[in-house]
């Protein structure tokens, strides 16, 4: 069996210390970082959700390659905002590495442009972690 | 890739249900949902077309207890089996520790079978992988049709067209009965797990 992506305990603490304070403090209910085979990483929430995150992760992984693989249908390289906007929840997907991705789940508490920018900034000190 | 949490001291490991289209993966994780209920934590993900066919996957997580102090999270996965879905199942397959593959008993279905087997090699192939080297497991599926008469192959001819090189362990099963569903889940996670143990020292 080969381990792709191996955290170290103090890796997941510097990234559940970023989440924390960059999306989770700002009124995030819930983030995963998983990687493409639909593996939770990390998991935070606010306490006010229990979503089922490993059934969430495998649907995104399969729905993150899907829309993947639209893109380079028509020619795109990936599409830069995925977004899926609910009543009162919603669901945000970003990339983080070649083989990782960061899901929000927010709000209309939060705005769009909002978290985009929070998510802009934990990955980037994530990316600084791994 | 089995993803191990150091910190949370788990792992999850994915398993995944390939071969031809109806021929009884999903079958599979249905009575697997049924019988170990107490161990599913949660609702079975299945993603349907109209019609019920699996689409794009089912998704099952199943909790096997600890190993090493490590406890472990079996994620299962089957495939859509449609020639046509092969996007969807090279998704599906990626990050792949283990594999059961589900062929189909029916005289009818011995091409497809074939067929399936070959593609699932292929597509191991474009992440790298060696279908020689992956936990796999057979499961000669729909035994119980020739009580009713409908012609099937015999296990030494499937034997023969799918497992005279591989040598994987095989079963001879009735997913909708559920013989020997339980014996090729253990026997698929007993081998997958085999390797994580080293890994967990
Ligand atoms: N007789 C018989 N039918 C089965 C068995 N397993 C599955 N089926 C039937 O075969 C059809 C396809 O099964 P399904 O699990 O959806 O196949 P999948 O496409 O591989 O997921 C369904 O009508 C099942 O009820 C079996 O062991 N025996
Ligand atoms: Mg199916």
């Amino acid at each position: 069996m080969e381990f792709t992506i191996d955290f170290t305990k103090e890796q997941i603490e510097s990234i559940e210390e970023i989440l924390q304070k960059e999306l989770i403090d700002m009124g995030v209910q819930s983030v995963i970082l998983m990687d493409l085979a639909g593996n939770v990483i990390v998991n935070l929430d606010s306490g006010e959700t229990d979503h089922d995150v490993f059934s969430l992760a495998a649907l995104a992984a399969g729905n993150y390659g899907a829309v993947s693989a639209m893109a380079n249908i028509i020619g795109e390289q990936e599409f830069s905002l995925l977004f899926h906007k609910g009543e009162e929840e919603s669901i945000h997907f970003s990339k983080v590495a070649d083989d990782l991705l960061l899901l929000t789940i927010f709000n209309k508490n939060v705005s769009l442009g909002f978290l985009r920018l929070k998510v802009a900034e934990a990955v980037k000190r994530i990316k600084n972690v791994i | 890739m089995a993803l191990i949490n150091p910190k949370k001291r788990e792992v999850q490991v994915k398993i995944v249900y390939y071969g031809p289209g109806r021929g009884g993966k999903t079958t599979n994780l249905e009575y697997i949902n049924r019988k170990f209920k107490k161990r599913i934590l949660n609702e079975m993900v299945t993603v349907k077309t109209y019609g019920d066919r699996t689409l794009f996957f089912d998704f099952l997580p199943f909790d096997i207890g600890e190993i090493k102090g490590h406890s472990i999270k079996i994620q299962l996965y089957t495939v859509p089996g449609q020639v046509k879905y092969n996007a969807t199942r090279r998704l599906v397959l990626r990050g792949v520790d283990g594999i059961v593959f589900v062929a189909d008993s029916m005289d009818l279905r011995r091409e497809m079978n074939i067929r399936s087997l070959q593609n699932l090699k292929e597509n191991l192939e474009s992440f790298n992988k060696n279908i020689f080297n992956i936990p796999l497991v057979m499961q000669y599926n729909k035994r119980d049709l020739s009580d009713e008469g409908i012609p099937i192959l015999s296990v030494e001819t499937l034997e023969k067209d799918l497992n005279s090189r591989l040598k994987a362990p095989c079963f001879s099963a009735s997913a909708i009965r559920g013989d020997n569903v339980a014996a090729t889940m253990k026997k698929v996670i007993a081998l997958t797990v085999t390797s994580l143990r080293k890994k967990l020292e």
